[in-house]
């Protein structure tokens, strides 16, 4: 059991309206590794994070975290599961009601006991581990980017979830707070030895933290295996995807009509 | 013309299905309220939902009851009627106004607020976050607001009846000059307490449900982005707007139509 | 901690407020008073026209108001209306057996009321007991109709 993958997803499929996002997915998330997903914009990367947590429901195909079926579960066992596990959203998703200490404290205040005395050296720990002690008082909106998304990483950690889903953590940040991410979020899975998701498109950070890479496109897992073997992987759709090139096989162009033409018209009309 | 047809099919099923969703909504978040925990909730709500709205209601009921006065005045001055306007004045407010009125002043200030506050915490994934968190957020952001719209409104009915009522004095007794004991005794001999006062608050209890349900629902169910907030703020205010005065026909029938 | 008082208090201000206005609907504009559960006895009239006399209507004694009218509904042996009043029971077996009954109007256009006048015969009437000497309402086209033909026979 205790090799056995945290989080299995198995031959999934999943429609939003009229798209399909996923077409016979399947990956298995290994326990006490550090798991990256990746994939260009659109791909549903976040959605798959909502079918583990199991806030969507799969149109086929079945997801099982530590061998529970996420999607057989009843409301109330699946609530109790989500709190083995954490998930920091892309925005953060700080309550903008309450300050940063509050905010840190709120999984442990509706799920435990503890008196105030210990909430308050429990959030302060984490708070010190992302290293935002001194800021416990300030407001959600006094916050800059990369200082909600650590005080969200204390959030997501302050009930010592098995697994933390990382949704898009390094979108949008400037270097140095990018910097930061990417040694906090090293820094706890190396010492904590907590299963980790991290579903980003920054390939050099994502590659430098990661244990294990799925790369999904087209609602499919394209290619998987170490950052090494990404790295020198012959397929043109992953190097073009791991290199960052601006054109090749998935296309520059949106889909449109033949261009002549399509200028010809207009001329016309 | 079967494209038209199919289009309406279409609508209808969505309408129905939004219905639905609506109703599976209520149900699931107005059970299961009081705890601790709740309470503070439900508070802070009472405070943002009610104790905020009071100054509008109460200001606009000021204004409504002078202008009954008045305008009541001089209707029943033609018919050497004046003394009956205490009675005029009460039983128009009573029955109709102060439910009416300030339900639709709350769709627009209480009611936008909470669509929009709750829509904004969807778009910013807040609501997402909670439910990983493993707290329901229709227990935990839904029921406080409302139930504190459900327990709101009425008291800004009763608030709004009050000085309305002052306000037709104002004008009628202190400045028109109608004899104050025949203000008061006229109202008294006319009102009942039950009949006009209850129904009154009868009607304004369901009003109260039905735009919070409404104002919530549309944050709840918006599509997160920042035309969709807009779009369901305003949503709030139509539908709450047209199902109070629609419901208040419906209720006015049942409880004045049969009386001979 | 100390904002949160502040929400509390107002909170707690707004419901007394509310409880506050209930009581001032209840009181000063409906004129409940508190000894409501007052003693009544019933007493019936039946008048060959009620005009616009409707339930909850006031039942007067030299002007004061002793009851109300509960019911009002045909008498299909006689075909006129019989009207059941609540009289304050203060007065149960005080007025005569030949009190009148009769239907009059307060102003010109005002709402329509019963006025009970006693007279002087020592039987006295009980609850549930029939006023027999009444009058009826004074039905403005009536009245008008009347005035015309004498007009027209003079």
């Amino acid at each position: 059991m205790a090799d056995s993958p945290w989080v299995v997803v198995d031959n999934l499929y999943f429609a939003r309206g009229e798209m399909d996002i996923f077409r016979g997915v399947s990956l298995s998330i290994p326990r006490g590794k550090v798991t990256a997903i990746m994939g260009p914009s659109g791909t549903g990367k976040t959605t798959l994070l909502k079918l583990i947590g199991g806030q969507l429901v799969p149109d086929s195909g079945r997801v099982t975290v530590d061998g529970h079926d996420v999607h057989a579960l009843s409301r109330r066992a699946l609530f109790r599961l989500r709190r083995r596990m954490g998930m920091l959203f892309q925005s953060g998703a700080l309550f903008s009601d309450l300050n940063v200490y509050e905010n840190v404290a709120f999984p442990l205040r509706v799920h435990t006991d503890l008196p105030d005395s210990m909430v308050r050296d429990v959030v302060l720990m984490k708070l010190e581990a992302v290293g935002l002690r001194g800021a416990r008082y300030l407001m959600p909106s006094e916050l800059s980017g990369g200082m909600s998304r650590r005080v969200a990483l204390a959030r997501a950690m302050v009930l010592d979830p098995e697994l933390i889903m990382y949704d898009e953590p390094f979108v949008g940040q400037d270097p140095i707070s990018m910097g930061v991410l990417v040694q906090l979020i090293k820094r706890i899975h190396e010492a904590l030895g907590l299963t980790a998701i991290v579903v980003s498109h920054d390939i050099k950070e994502t590659l430098s933290i990661a244990d294990y890479v799925y790369v999904i496109a087209d609602g499919q897992v394209m290619a998987h295996g170490t950052p090494e073997t990404l790295d020198v992987e012959e397929d043109p759709r992953v190097r073009q995807f791991v290199h960052g090139e601006p054109d090749g096989p998935v296309p520059f162009h949106y889909p449109a009509d033949n261009y002549y033409h399509d200028i010809l018209d207009v001329r016309n009309g | 013309m079967v494209d038209l047809i199919a289009r309406l099919g279409r609508h209808g099923c969505e309408t129905i299905e939004s219905l639905g969703r609506a109703g599976m909504f209520l149900a699931r978040s107005a059970v299961g309220m009081p705890s601790r925990e709740g309470w503070s909730l439900w508070l802070r709500q009472m405070y943002a939902v009610g104790v905020l709205s009071l100054a509008i209601v109460l200001v606009s009921g000021v204004f409504i009851g002078m202008v009954l006065g008045l305008q009541g005045y001089t209707i029943l001055v033609d018919f050497g009627a004046e003394q009956a306007l205490g009675q005029m004045v009460a039983l128009s407010l009573l029955r109709e106004l102060a439910p009416v009125v300030a339900a639709l002043l709350f769709a627009g200030r209480a009611g936008s607020a909470l669509t929009a506050e709750i829509g904004l915490m969807k778009a910013t994934e807040q609501l997402s976050s909670m439910e990983m968190i493993g707290v329901d957020p229709l227990r935990r952001i839904v029921a406080p607001r409302l139930w504190a719209g459900f327990v709101s409104l009425p008291v800004l009915t009763v608030g709004f009846g009050v000085v309305g009522i002052w306000g037709g004095y104002l004008v009628g007794v202190q400045w028109l000059g109608i004899y104050e004991g025949s203000y008061w005794s006229n109202m008294q001999a006319s009102v009942a307490f039950f009949g006009d006062v209850g129904n009154g608050m009868i009607k304004s209890l369901v009003f109260a449900w039905v735009v919070t349900w409404i104002a919530v629902f549309q944050g709840y169910d918006l599509v997160p982005t920042s035309e969709g907030i807009s779009r369901a703020t305003t949503r709030t205010v139509v539908y709450s707007s047209l199902a109070v005065l629609g419901l208040d026909f419906v209720l006015t029938a049942l409880m004045f139509g049969g009386l001979s | 901690m100390k904002r949160s008082k502040m929400v509390e208090l107002s909170v707690g201000l707004f419901m007394l407020a509310g409880i506050l206005g209930l009581l001032f609907l209840g009181l000063r504009v409906s004129g409940l008073t508190f000894d409501a559960p007052r003693e009544t006895f019933t007493l019936e009239a039946n008048f060959s026209n009620i005009g616009s006399l409707k339930p909850r209507s006031r039942v007067t004694m030299a002007g004061v108001t002793v009851g109300r009218v509960s019911d009002i509904e045909l008498d299909t042996d006689w075909y006129d209306a019989r009207v059941v009043m609540e009289i304050d029971g203060e007065l149960e077996d005080q007025l005569s057996r030949d009190t009148t009954a009769a239907i009059l109007t307060a102003g010109l256009l005002g709402e329509q009321y019963v006025g009970l006048s006693v007279g002087g015969d020592p039987d006295t009437l009980g609850d549930g007991d029939t006023i027999n000497d009444t009058q009826s309402a004074v039905v403005l086209e009536e009245l008008i109709q009347q005035v015309v033909s004498n007009m027209a026979t003079d």
